[in-house]
């Protein structure tokens, strides 16, 4: 896909070596872009590496992860090969991060004034006021009322939706060019939700920025999201813009994730859940990851892994169906299983 | 009465305090309902007081000399009696306490921030260093602690200085081990996550991140470890290892007494209940200190 790209993450890999023999391929392969100015959705479920490729971007990977190939091009600039102090002036400045859990993600020995200044105090050189100032303004921003009298209260003294506004305030503080926001608003309530997710649709169209969400909520992905990756087991299954994914799935996984909506516009008695389990970290399938779930799975799929092939020029899918190597029925098309109006 | 009464509830439930003044009264409340601790506070007060301004208003120097008057028993003009140079006890303990109150401060001091710092880092930062230097922390905590601080005074030479290099050392890895222990808890919390992903340094983590919040076990650890100090400090002056003659140490003044237990005990009793009342003073702070932090205690 040819977009201006602020990030562009080639075939990334990020292991954890448990032992000798165990290895755990939390990420595998995994390749696509956030175009300048856009928001790129990563939809997945739990453990299919959507976090760890967040923390590898920012290297704040704990042990034992380790990234042990690909690329991560930030503007051009291969991250991977960045040093630590390089990396430090990237992070909260260029690149800025926010956490799922807004409850714990604050220091609860200090005051969120402080908290705020202190990613202005790393990356700028402001004087006292001038960083007081700028503080009490970036509350304003994110819609926090009396802002001069916030600045002296302690994490423990706000609700979840203003601690998440309070991190976002502090992701703001440098003006980032990107801003990776890992299921922001996962422990928040709905009404919350939608007032955080509009506030960084707003802030997104103010500053320019480009976001990277990653969420497992289809619903925040086709109301904020104008690119969707779907990821699956480590690996990204479907890359496409939001409409083409919702309108015309490729991968049979983005389909069964559809297909388990709950929706109001069709009579449903009961969810259409995606059969059996994600595989186990340990033993992985040698062919198409999603194969021993999949409705479609031929022979070509249970022993053949299929890369990620280029359909059109908004969307990329993983899936043998779509090749001339496909041995199944010629005839099938993925969407048409998709539960409609 | 009762309106201002209900005035003082409703302004108690609806002002909302500040949060570290709100935990600070919540910490002198607890340790106010415990009567020992406030008994070892006031104790830790008296005598910091005491051996502060005690010298200004002594009569008796504690090195003169006065032979007409060896192993006088406690009267009204030597309070505590006088020992076999003539001098005056009560006067030799009071000047004593600043040594002792100083050896103890400092040491623990001393102790805590080499051994915090030795703590966190070794929790922070994990692996090989973590394991080297805890093994190195295990192989001094192997040691009695006596044992080891007798033997870096032996060292070091005998000196009421070395001494308080010694006590340090010995305090370390206890201080480290509890630091390290809080470390490895906090360092797994989103909140430390958080600073590094907006590009803050390791110094600046461990420092405004993880120490404010690995404080209050070290606070209890560091007044217990004074009582240690003193009782250490006092047993190597007595040894002969600490403060020489003519020091009013309370350690060396006892080994002074030891050989008139007979005819003038008053010379070793004094100076050992000094060390008592310290020794208990301290522990019994630390212990009070102890459950008020606890959150689990009411």
């Amino acid at each position: 896909m040819d977009h201006d790209s602020i990030l562009k993450i080639n075939d990334l890999k990020t292991y954890f070596k448990i032992d000798d023999q165990k290895v755990v391929k939390a990420v595998d392969g995994v390749s696509f872009e956030v175009p300048k100015g856009k928001t790129l959705g990563i939809v997945g479920e739990s453990g299919s590496g959507k976090s760890i490729t967040a923390l590898s971007i920012l290297q704040l990977l704990d042990e034992p992860g380790e990234i042990v190939g690909g690329e991560i091009l930030f503007n051009g600039d291969n991250l991977i090969e960045k040093s630590i102090p390089e990396m430090r002036k990237i992070r909260g400045n260029q690149i800025s991060m926010i956490f799922q859990e807004p409850m714990t993600s604050l220091n609860p020995v200090h005051t969120i004034g402080n908290q705020i200044s202190e990613t202005i105090d790393i990356h700028q050189k402001l004087s006292r006021t001038e960083s007081k100032k700028k503080t009490i303004e970036l509350l304003e921003l994110v819609g926090i009322p009396s802002p001069e009298k916030r600045i002296k209260q302690y994490p423990f003294e706000l609700s979840g939706g203003m601690r998440q506004r309070v991190m976002i305030a502090i992701a703001l503080a440098s003006n980032p060019e990107l801003l990776i926001a890992d299921e922001p608003t996962t422990a928040l309530d709905v009404t919350i939700q939608a007032q955080i997710l509009e506030l960084i649709k707003d802030l997104q169209d103010q500053l320019g920025m480009s976001v990277m969400l990653i969420t497992h909520d289809l619903g925040v992905v086709a109301e904020t999201c104008d690119y969707v990756a779907v990821m699956y087991a480590g690996k990204v299954v479907e890359y496409s813009d939001v409409e083409t994914l919702f309108e015309d799935p490729k991968h049979p996984y983005t389909v069964g994730l559809l297909n388990s909506l709950p929706r109001h516009d069709i009579k449903q008695e009961e969810l259409t859940p995606i059969d059996g389990m994600v595989p186990s970290p340990f033993e992985m399938p040698v062919g198409c990851r999603f194969a021993p779930r999949c409705p479609h799975a031929t022979d070509l799929c249970r022993e053949k892994l299929p890369s990620l092939w280029e359909l059109n020029k908004d969307q990329e899918v993983r899936c043998w169906i779509y090749t001339e190597e496909w041995d199944g029925d010629q005839e099938v098309k993925v969407s048409d299983s998709l539960n409609l109006a | 009465m009762a309106v201002l009464k209900q005035e003082q509830k409703i302004n108690l439930t609806t002002k909302k305090q500040h949060p570290r003044l709100r935990s600070m009264k919540d910490f002198y409340r607890k340790l106010k309902r415990n009567k020992a601790a406030l008994v070892g506070g006031y104790l830790i007060l008296f005598l910091t007081i005491v051996s502060l301004i005690g010298p200004y208003f002594l009569s008796n120097g504690i090195n003169d000399v006065d032979y007409t008057a060896r192993l006088q028993p406690p009267s009204a003009e030597y309070w505590l009696g006088t020992d076999q140079h003539g001098r005056d006890i009560f006067s030799r303990i009071i000047y004593g306490g600043q040594i002792t109150l100083i050896v103890g401060f400092l040491s623990v001091a001393l102790g805590g921030i080499v051994g915090v710092a030795i703590g966190i880092a070794s929790g922070y930062y994990g692996g090989k260093i973590d394991t080297v230097i805890m093994r190195l922390m295990d192989i001094l905590l192997a040691f009695p602690g006596i044992l080891l601080a007798l033997a870096i005074v032996s060292i070091l030479g005998p000196d009421i200085v070395n001494v308080i290099y010694a006590v340090a050392i010995y305090s370390i890895p206890s201080f480290a081990r509890i630091a390290r222990g809080s470390t490895l808890s906090v360092k797994k919390l989103e909140y430390i996550d958080a600073v590094r992903g907006i590009g803050a340094g390791d110094f600046r983590i461990l420092v405004r991140h993880v120490l404010p919040n690995v404080i209050s076990p070290l606070i209890v650890q560091a007044t217990l470890s004074i009582a240690t100090a003193i009782l250490t400090a006092s047993g190597l002056s007595f040894l002969g290892l600490g403060a020489q003659p003519p020091s009013p140490e309370w350690g060396a003044m006892l080994n002074d007494g030891r050989g008139y237990m007979h005819d003038a005990g008053h010379i070793a009793l004094f100076p050992g209940l000094a060390i008592v009342i310290a020794v208990l003073a301290f522990n019994l702070f630390g212990d009070g200190i102890r459950d008020a932090l606890d959150p689990k205690s009411k």
